[in-house]
């Protein structure tokens, strides 16, 4: 192409390209980030007009402080024995999460993703929600299940796409589907489910239902048109629905600047919709079951949707295809301010005199035995590579309702064709 | 070198060369793909020409058509081709007509890159081939090389041609050759006489097939990781096949094609994609079309099925030594 044009005695432009603060070797400092106190935030009434609430997706909602005390307008004062239950699921959580990590690594099936750190975002959200309310989540609200009291040896048996599999094999690894505990089928395609969880919560409106729709991007995700799509549609006709940004600061080898994150929050993304937003600790199980509550009494209302950012850290890669140590530096885990939510309601619950140090190893015992009794009974329906666990031709099947003339064709032909080479 | 390493190395090249070409993607800056095909760029060639994207696919395409506007020539990478549908209407509408509708004013030379095909227990959404919906839309080349030297050469001509092109870049052969036989272990491209490849510029023109193996009594048409799957199948079966590398399904080498099947009189046409309204039902017709009274054989298609591709039965699924035996055997039978 031709040079640029000759100089009109204006500065060149530049263009910027974000960098995250830390790469492989650095050391790290969160000196600068800004935590806010814990119980500093207010909470407003749930039918407030979005536009009287414009601060709140600047601030970042924090009910549990250092010392694991709860505080402020936030806190949900929930009883220990929901504390205890939602200890476990997170803790369950992460036992099922390094079970199938080590599957795949042992070849027992092809992938897996693990939510290590986030476990919050989702085991909190299904504490707040009704079971009737139905979740459109993205690959990493395996907590969403775990919390909803899904067994985990069905779980596994997706992963394993083994003769237990109800999906019949077809899907990767954690892409779940569980429509009886309202939990949608998951798509590979990122933030293609939150303009359905939007459509749903329409329809609930439009029958006169009373079930809300909760959906899951990740923040890198909001950069996609569905995510947009949604929020219009969202607003416009004020759906019944929570929309939840897991900002777990990487994409990848992405950081979170590449979605936009430099010029502004996630859940300030709301503004210009004319949609509630709200900031809050992602790593504080308290701050997420209290922001999710709002959020769903206020769609219950009939006060439209909420966009929730759950500021959190992904700990561990982004899936067993991927080495973070490449793309960021090794610090960054340890030194993340906000801490790991397990740790942080272990501490609120001794605290609170409701907990102490044996039953939780007791209970890391007991999530761990769990774990590996459903481990063993999955596997002993087959791994991945130990084929033929699903009947050949069901590949054919559910493509549509009824089989056409060309799969029935194929379907022969694939029968044929095996048993004339023999196997 | 690899296929990676050709691409990367094809990318090296032309950016040095030409200071318009730039790189934008997923991933593709500091950490150089997810597959590694933009390793080491923009430390060599700066931040402001190899950059991370926001994940968008309509955006990447998008701003791609923009730059390509000003004046530069980007080569956008699509993570995986199933993710390319959201940025399917900047393709289709845009990019594609922009030279027709401004007759001529408006060009947008950019070549998109973009993984596809499976085989790696990718699942649905990992593993598709949607080159059938490009070959469709009027004003997009598609190109598919099947090896690392031609990844390079094809890929520089991709990048220096004016019109936009769609790149696939069978990912199951990014390592190895792979015949089909999955339970075989790989053979890398480092043993392979096509892994030699030069390290300086050099093209391979878009629009010319080759004939990669020559023989009297079949002619067997493919593209991608389907090249070894035949070469495979015609070593074992001893069966006097003829197999064409298409290397660019648009603008397709229809010279040698209608060469060959006027020789051999039967012919084969061979996908990974699904079977309806495929690439194979374009090359079917045309065979016909133009070499009906030479043809001993209807033309038959060895395909994917008319599945989503699904993830513990893949090897099921694609169109392996076994489906294409069978139907060498039929179409040699009639
Ligand atoms: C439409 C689409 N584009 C690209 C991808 C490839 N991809 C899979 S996960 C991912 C990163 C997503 O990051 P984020 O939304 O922040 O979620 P996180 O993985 O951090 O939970 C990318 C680019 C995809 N799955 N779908």
């Amino acid at each position: 192409m031709a040079e640029p044009r000759p100089p009109r005695n204006l500065p060149p432009l530049s263009l910027h390209v974000p960098e995250p603060r830390f790469r492989p070797g650095d050391a790290v400092d969160f000196a600068q980030f800004d935590r806010g106190a814990a119980g500093a935030v207010a909470r407003p009434d749930t039918a407030v007009a979005a536009a009287d609430i414009r601060d709140l997706p600047y601030a970042l909602i924090r009910v549990l402080d250092d010392e694991g005390r709860a505080k402020g307008p936030w806190d949900p004062r929930l009883d220990p024995d929901r504390l205890r239950a939602m200890l476990r699921h997170m803790a369950l959580t992460r036992a099922f999460d390094d079970r199938m990590y080590r599957a795949q690594r042992q070849g027992k099936t092809s992938f897996y993703m693990k939510c290590t750190g986030e476990e919050a975002t989702s085991v909190g959200a299904a504490h707040a929600l009704d079971q009737e309310d139905m979740c459109f989540p993205s690959y990493r609200q395996q907590g969403l299940l775990i919390a909803r009291g899904w067994p985990i040896g069905d779980m596994m048996c997706q992963i394993y796409s083994n003769s237990g599999d109800r999906l019949k094999g077809r899907q990767m690894p954690i892409m779940y589907s569980a429509r009886e505990a309202g939990f949608f089928s998951i798509s590979g395609n990122l933030a293609t489910q939150y303009p359905q969880a939007v459509g749903f919560a329409m329809a609930s409106a439009a029958k006169g239902d009373s079930r809300i729709a909760a959906s899951w991007v990740g923040e890198g995700s909001t950069a996609e048109g569905d995510f947009h799509s949604a929020c219009t549609f969202a607003s416009v006709y004020r759906a019944p629905v929570i929309l939840n940004i897991i900002n777990n600061q990487w994409a990848i080898s992405s950081f979170s600047g590449f979605a936009g994150a430099e010029a502004t929050t996630f859940a300030a993304r709301a503004i210009g919709y004319g949609i509630a937003g709200l900031r809050v600790d992602g790593n504080d199980i308290l701050a997420v079951y209290a922001a999710t509550l709002w959020a769903a009494e206020r769609a219950r209302g009939n006060f439209g949707p909420t966009i929730i950012e759950h500021f959190t850290y992904r700990a561990e890669g982004h899936s067993t295809s991927d080495d973070p140590s490449k793309y960021r530096s090794a610090d960054e885990r340890a030194a993340w301010p906000l801490g790991d939510p397990v740790a942080r309601l272990k501490q609120h619950l001794i605290g609170l005199s409701e907990w102490d140090e044996e039953r939780h190893a007791a209970m890391d015992r007991e999530v761990a035995e769990h774990v590996r009794d459903e481990g063993r009974k999955a596997e002993a329906l087959g791994t991945l590579h130990d084929g033929l666990s699903q009947p050949f031709t069901t590949m054919f099947e559910d493509v549509f309702e009824e089989q056409p003339w060309h799969l029935k064709e194929q379907s022969e032909q694939m029968q044929a064709e095996r048993k004339a080479a023999g196997i | 070198m690899n296929m990676i390493q050709a691409i990367n190395s094809a990318l090296d090249i032309v950016m040095g060369r030409d200071p318009d070409i730039v790189v934008l993607g997923e991933d593709v800056g500091y950490f150089g793909g997810v597959f590694k095909a933009t390793e080491g760029l923009q430390a060599r060639h700066g931040k402001a020409r190899v950059f991370d994207t926001p994940i968008s696919e309509c955006g990447i395409i998008g701003v791609a058509v923009g730059m390509a506007t000003y004046g530069l020539r980007p080569v956008p990478e699509i993570q995986f081709a199933d993710y390319i549908y959201p940025a399917l209407d900047q393709l289709v509408s845009e990019a594609a007509r922009l030279r027709y509708r401004s007759a001529g004013e408006y060009t947008a030379p950019i070549t998109v890159r973009t993984p596809f095909g499976g085989g790696i227990f990718g699942g649905q959404t990992h593993s598709q081939s949607p080159e059938g919906i490009f070959t469709h839309v009027a004003g997009l080349k598609t190109v598919i090389p099947s090896n690392p030297y031609d990844a390079k050469g094809l890929l520089i001509a991709a990048i220096e041609d004016n019109d936009p092109v769609i790149f696939f870049e069978p990912k199951r052969i990014y390592n190895g050759p792979f015949d089909g036989h999955y339970d075989r272990p790989v053979t890398p491209w480092s043993k392979h006489p096509q892994s030699a490849v030069p390290e300086d510029y050099y093209r391979i023109p878009l629009g010319q097939a080759k004939v990669v193996r020559e023989g009297e009594a079949v002619t067997l048409l493919c593209y991608g990781t389907m090249v070894h799957v035949a070469l495979g199948v015609a070593e074992e079966t001893g069966a006097d096949v003829e197999i064409i590398d298409l290397r660019t399904l648009v603008p397709l080498d229809i010279a040698t094609i209608e060469e060959s099947v006027r020789k051999t009189g039967r012919c084969i046409v061979l996908h990974e994609a699904t079977r309806t309204g495929g690439f194979g039902a374009e090359l079917a017709a045309l065979v016909q079309e133009r070499c009906f009274y030479a043809l001993e054989a209807p033309v038959e298609r060895v395909t994917g099925w008319d599945t989503p591709y699904p993830h513990s039965l893949e090897w099921a699924y694609f169109p392996g030594p076994v489906r294409l035996t069978q139907a060498l055997k039929r179409v040699m039978e009639s």
